[in-house]
């Protein structure tokens, strides 16, 4: 929560920049020990240090949901989470989706459907997708449009993005 | 990012010790309205006490028939919860029409009070705002101010409060349980945000130093004739340029007590006294309907861009009631409006 009744003066920093801190995650299965500032988010993280670059950076500000990952199985967007908030969570990438070298359903799908274009919205759609099925809110075509709502389609692909998701529901 | 140094609150007395001790830090929670104000320079906090494992994510219920909720619980959570969705539906709505799944997923139950305007000039930390940089002045009211409020404003500030779940909450005469140094006290939610006169800095009466607990719902939920009516520029994941929350309690036909808030229009949930008690008493039709919404919305005030929000609200006003009243609240998926 932050202070709304506090006009944070916006310049009063700190004198010295904070050390870097030891922080411990657990992405796709497998603990990774990193030395990270503390403002470092969850995305970067995984991009520039655990080089898991699938996930990507779209607008930065929780708006195009790209960076969507999972955490605990639940879809977050990692650009508007800090990686050492996530110590003692499990998360899941679309790196880790696939299993003993087979895609992961939703990851078949995408590909039978051809549901995307350029492809930059593709790994978060998917992740948002895995926790779309998993909350098991959402049966109809309606209900997948709403709550996929969070992850934008700049080349519009999502009528295969829908049927892509229906497909993987009614084999999961 | 700016730099800033990172710390965990065990517990709240901790909480409560650690911001006491620094004045320039703040408390973060889900994140998704502080990160993003620090990366667009408008929060510029030296130190964030993480709050997000503090134990308050209960929903339970209170001796006096009512819900309590524990300021940690998801936004997702809450409006899943069986007690939520049975007995408040309209906040289980309002919830739903807010933002997306994965931001619902982070964003706490408390953060939600005090996320920030959306104001574009507010996060353009190149022009003026009140808001941002008090005395600086107000770029939106002779500026592009489609989004921004009609009810409410000062000549410092026509900034909106952003929330859906606040206008549930506001309709449903939540209670704020806060805690500060100074021990614990309880805010009604119509006096818990503030309009802007000439402090827009101050979004909230909140103080500095104290943390919300908790949210408590009172027992009376309206879960028969309810609706949540937001009116935004895609059919999902948009701010409400108006909302409506709505809730009736009828007797036949006639309206035993009525609960209004418009969201989307001024820097708090818009509630009014007179117009729910306009309502009372009345046959529940579009002609009372009409006639609240009328002093609902009076002293309204557009500033160019943002006049057609007067008479998009007056329509939106009466087509919530009218659904409230018809037992037939609005669909979160289904998005024609009936």
């Amino acid at each position: 929560m932050t202070h709304s009744g506090t006009a944070a003066p916006p310049r009063a920093r700190i004198a010295e920049v904070p050390e870097k801190i030891p922080v411990t995650l657990s992405v796709n299965r497998k603990p990774a020990k990193l030395l990270l500032a503390p403002w470092t988010t969850l995305l970067d993280a995984l991009r520039d240090h655990l080089d898991l670059t699938g996930t990507k950076k779209g607008c930065d500000h929780g708006q195009c949901g790209a960076c969507t990952v999972l955490v605990d199985g639940r879809r977050i967007n990692s650009c508007l989470t800090l990686a050492v908030m996530q110590e003692g969570t499990e998360i899941t990438t679309i790196e880790g989706l696939a299993r003993d070298g087979e895609l992961h359903p939703l990851q078949q799908a995408f590909i039978d459907h051809d549901a995307f274009q350029c492809g930059y919205c593709t790994s978060g759609q998917i992740c948002s997708a895995a926790g779309l099925i998993a909350d098991g809110k959402a049966k109809t075509a309606d209900e997948i449009r709403e709550l996929m709502s969070g992850n934008i389609c700049r080349c519009g692909a999502y009528p295969n993005i829908v049927a892509a998701i229906q497909q993987a529901m009614e084999r999961s | 990012m700016i730099p800033f140094q990172y710390t965990r609150a065990t517990d709240v007395a901790d909480a409560i010790k650690q911001i006491a001790t620094d004045p320039s830090a703040k408390f973060i929670a889900g994140g998704t309205n502080l990160i993003d104000l620090i990366k667009y320079d408008v929060a510029a906090p030296t130190r964030l006490i993480d709050i997000s494992r503090l134990p308050l994510r209960n929903v339970e219920e209170t001796a006096t028939g009512g819900v309590r909720i524990g300021a940690m619980v998801p936004n997702t959570d809450l409006a899943y919860h069986p007690l939520v969705e049975e007995r408040y539906p309209l906040l289980s709505r309002a919830i739903l029409a807010g933002a997306s799944q994965q931001l619902r997923n982070m964003a706490s139950t408390g953060g939600n009070l005090l996320q920030r305007t959306r104001c574009f000039y507010f996060y353009d930390a190149a022009t003026p705002c009140n808001k941002r940089e008090p005395g600086s002045g107000c770029s939106a009211i002779d500026g592009v101010n489609r989004i921004n409020a009609i009810l409410g404003t000062s000549d410092s500030c026509i900034a909106t409060h952003p929330s859906d779940m606040c206008v549930a909450l506001a309709a449903l005469d939540a209670i704020v349980h806060v805690t500060g140094p100074a021990g614990s006290r309880s805010i009604a939610f119509s006096d818990f945000h503030r309009l802007p006169g000439d402090t827009p800095q101050l979004d909230t009466n909140l103080q500095p130093d104290e943390i919300i607990t908790a949210i408590e719902l009172p027992a009376k939920g309206f879960g028969a004739n309810y609706s949540y009516l937001k009116i935004r520029d895609r059919l999902s994941y948009a701010f409400a340029l108006v909302s409506v929350a709505a809730a009736l309690e009828l007797d036949g036909d006639t309206i035993k007590e009525a609960r209004l808030a418009l969201g989307g229009v001024a820097h708090k949930p818009w509630r009014s006294s007179a117009a729910e008690a306009a309502l009372q008493g009345q046959r529940a039709d579009t002609s009372a309907f009409a006639q609240a919404a009328d002093i609902l919305l009076r002293g309204a005030r557009g500033f160019g861009h943002n006049d057609f929000k007067i008479g998009l609200a007056r329509r939106a006003i009466v087509r919530t009631l009218d659904q409230a009243a018809r037992g037939t609240p609005q669909s979160i998926s289904d998005k024609r409006i009936r």
